[in-house]
């Protein structure tokens, strides 16, 4: 049994994914599981009457991406208990199309809306009005045993979700995170909107991932329509993904600081962070990288001036970086409060199937970067940095140590931009296509899939945010911990909900 | 001990000296802008066609844009041959009515009464709720509380209870999902309360107005004291237009 096999960005042909009766499905996917695939997408696409399901994994190993399919009626096995990864996957095909994964052990809706398909969901709900988050909820029982819920509206400036936690006195047996407050209808209202006014969409899906997520979107667009974008955009991407990844460790380092009530670095980072989003307001006028990548490259250009003015900023603003993260590391109450807090295991990272800092933080040595590099990390390699504790301390270091690589990374490159254009223009889109484009991200993988039909128009446009691997990674960092420490694992992790809502 | 102390001083000082000295915006900057009536031939529609959001619109002889909805994107600014369409660098955008965002009827936000002044005008406690935002507004408001900004000099503070509010600021197209939560919270809010709605998604739905999922912005929803344009609108914009509304910049500012 075969599958396609791609390369990251890479297109071809959408007759070219195999399709296989559901049960050689099921054993092809299991197999690539048992030997280290991980699940980078799963899901469905209506097609006649029915409905098919596109499996997109990622072989680490080989660097390449395998993608196979099958059709499915109103129900289909569930994968979840022998695949535990594709549980929220399975959640997310049975409520977008009203199917039921039999056997799926927990299957509830991730996003509380009604089903595309139009008629019974799959809960056999019509038209009954669907409320956030009322549903059924894990119980522990027992005397003395009770609930704690949270949300969807937090104390502090934050986006909205739902936490229950089962507890005994302090201690948390079970999270359960119910996300879908944030969702505003961002794939479907991709394939109706025109091009020009679809990528607007996708900078506001996770507006602090707005480099990663529309350099996605790009290359998946110039792979359709075989555009090779000149190799200065390439490196200004790549100088923005690490601007966004080192602003956005910094504030996190400076909210961890906050939650354990470290005040110096808390506030220091918090400026620092502003520091480097005004570095990308410098290229491109906005501190969010508004506006700057388009299908075809990028809108700005770093002359030699501005080039040389942002790699003293950069040295400047990491000195202090240094100076005031180095304060935890040498504070005993800080990194008590960090080490053994939030734990998962390497061998839950990976049943999870999580992805990004947090994998990296388990052991778990991944990263799109260097595992399926594309544009400029195909000739700059940046250094992953993997530890083994799993807990906030190892998250926190993560954060730490990948600022440094990118921050030296992004000074060489702004030494060496190539001499080329910064756009090329896109023509129209070859019909009847897939492609895939996978995206380090700073919290983790992003995996943007396209499928086109044959006018040429987008047919499908599948977004999964590294959120979407992660969330049930906190439920499970939360594991016997102090219900107190919660804020302090959900910093750690860092997790978009609208990323994950879309 | 000594290390932090260390750290302090090598930190320095760095609390900007806003409003007495303005703040330095990147060259790129793109602030309210400006249409040039003159300028507009008035017989094509590049504009309106190349904006996303439909923020542009010909009110009789005269090229409108809208505040409310625009993303900042200058696709408008960029295919108009005749450079009707400019942007400003000018970061003060807040307004105090819908309409007073459009670019005809342009006008800057104006402070409370005197009654109100005397109450909020050094004290204002506001609880932020985010109903569909992507985390950008949410970001450059949470900003204001880090020592550039410092926020809490003006008697600004974001609380955790609705309780201790004086009002809510919105960002998000306040999708579905949240319209429950949010409508709650204002409720639990004692009156009198205000409305800040920050973001074009909080005051049109933005790029996602006409989704079934949203609501489309609070207009209609709640009564809304102030308008903050922009996607999101950079953070001096939004202490700029608290300041307007509390009366510590503006017509009414009182020595401080
Ligand atoms: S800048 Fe504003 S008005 Fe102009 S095209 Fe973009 S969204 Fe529309």
């Amino acid at each position: 049994m075969s599958t396609l096999t791609l390369r990251n960005g890479q297109k071809a042909s959408f007759s070219q994914v195999p399709e296989y009766p559901f049960a050689e499905f099921a054993d092809l996917f299991k197999s690539f599981i048992t030997q280290g695939f991980s699940v980078s997408s799963y899901f469905g696409v209506p097609s006649g009457d029915g409905l098919m399901l596109l499996a997109v994994l990622t072989n680490r190993n080989q660097g390449n991406l395998a993608l196979f399919r099958t059709r499915i009626e109103k129900t289909f096995p569930s994968l979840t208990p022998e695949i535990p990864q594709v549980h929220w996957f399975e959640r997310e095909i049975a409520e977008q199309y009203g199917v039921v994964p039999e056997r799926h052990p927990w299957l509830k809706p991730i996003r509380f809306h009604k089903s595309y398909n139009g008629s019974l969901d799959a809960w056999n709900r019509a038209d009954e009005a669907i409320e956030p988050c009322v549903t059924d909820y894990f119980r522990v029982q027992g005397p003395e045993v009770h609930q704690v819920a949270v949300g969807p509206v937090h104390a502090g400036i934050i986006e909205p979700g739902h936490f229950r936690f089962q507890c005994h006195g302090e201690k948390v047996f079970h999270l359960e995170i119910e996300l879908g407050y944030q969702h505003r209808g961002i794939e479907r209202a991709i394939l109706r909107a025109p091009l020009g006014k679809a990528i607007h969409l996708i900078q506001t899906l996770a507006g602090d991932t707005t480099i990663g997520h529309t350099t996605a979107w790009a290359r998946n667009l110039e792979s359709l329509s075989d555009t090779v974008i000149p190799a200065r955009a390439h490196a200004i991407r790549g100088i923005a993904l690490e601007l966004e990844r080192i602003a956005n460790h910094t504030g996190d380092l400076g909210a961890l600081a906050g939650d354990v009530g470290f005040l110096p670095t808390a506030s220091y980072c918090g400026r620092l962070r502003g520091d480097y989003l005004n570095m990308t307001g410098s290229v491109c006028g906005n501190r969010f990288g508004r506006n700057l990548v388009r299908p075809g490259g990028v809108t700005q250009d770093i002359a030699a001036e501005l080039a040389a003015d942002l790699n003293k900023r950069a040295s400047t603003t990491w000195k202090l970086t240094e100076n005031a993260v180095d304060l935890l590391w040498s504070t005993s109450s800080v990194l008590g409060r960090f080490r053994g807090t939030g734990a998962v295991s390497s061998e839950d990272a990976v049943r999870a199937g999580l992805v990004g800092v947090a994998a990296r933080a388990c052991g778990l040595n991944i990263d799109v970067r260097s595992d399926l590099p594309w544009g400029i990390y195909q000739t700059h390699a940046v250094p992953s940095v993997i530890l083994f504790s799993g807990d906030v301390h190892a998250r926190a270091v993560i954060r730490y140590l990948e600022s440094r690589h990118s921050v030296q990374f992004l000074k060489e490159e702004l030494k060496m931009l190539p001499d080329t254009p910064t756009f090329q223009s896109t023509g129209a889109l070859e019909g009847d296509s897939i492609v895939v484009s996978l995206v380090e991200g700073w919290r983790g993988e992003i995996c943007h899939v396209a499928l086109t039909g044959a006018d040429g128009n987008l047919s499908h446009y599948k977004i999964t945010d590294p959120s979407f691997h992660n969330w049930f990674g906190l439920a499970l960092a939360l594991r016997d911990q102090q219900i107190s420490d919660f804020p302090l694992c959900n910093k750690s992790f860092n997790l978009s909900y609208c990323g994950h809502d879309l | 001990m000594y290390r932090i102390i260390k750290a302090r001083l090598k930190q320095g000082y760095n609390t900007s000296r806003f409003p007495q000295v303005e703040p330095v915006l990147p060259p790129l900057f793109m602030g309210r802008p400006e249409v040039d009536a003159g300028a507009c031939r008035g017989d094509c529609r590049d504009c309106m066609d190349a904006c996303p959001v439909g923020a542009i619109s010909r009110k009789g002889e005269t090229l409108s844009m809208d505040l409310g909805k625009c993303l900042f994107c200058g696709e408008c600014a960029r295919i108009c041959t005749s450079g009707a369409i400019s942007f400003s660098r000018d970061y003060r955008m807040a307004t105090s009515g819908r309409q007073d965002l459009s670019t005809d009827a342009w006008k800057l936000a104006t402070a409370l009464d005197a009654k109100a002044r005397s109450v909020f005008g050094h004290s204002l406690k506001l609880r932020q709720v985010s109903a569909g935002g992507c985390n950008a507004c949410e970001a450059d408001v949470n900003v204001l509380n880090t020592l550039t900004f410092d926020l809490s000099r003006f008697g600004i503070q974001f609380v955790a209870s609705p309780r201790h509010a004086d009002g809510v600021l919105v960002t998000g197209p306040v999708t579905k999902n949240m319209e429950v939560a949010l409508m709650k919270t204002m409720a639990a809010i004692p009156s009198p309360k205000f409305v800040v709605a920050v973001g074009s998604c909080a005051i049109s739905g933005g790029i996602f107005q006409g989704n079934e999922e949203v609501c489309g912005g609070v207009e209609g929803m709640l009564p809304v004291d102030l308008y903050i344009p922009g996607c999101p609108p950079n953070p001096w914009t939004i202490l700029d237009g608290l300041l307007r509304m509390v009366g510590q910049i503006g017509d009414r500012k009182k020595g401080r």
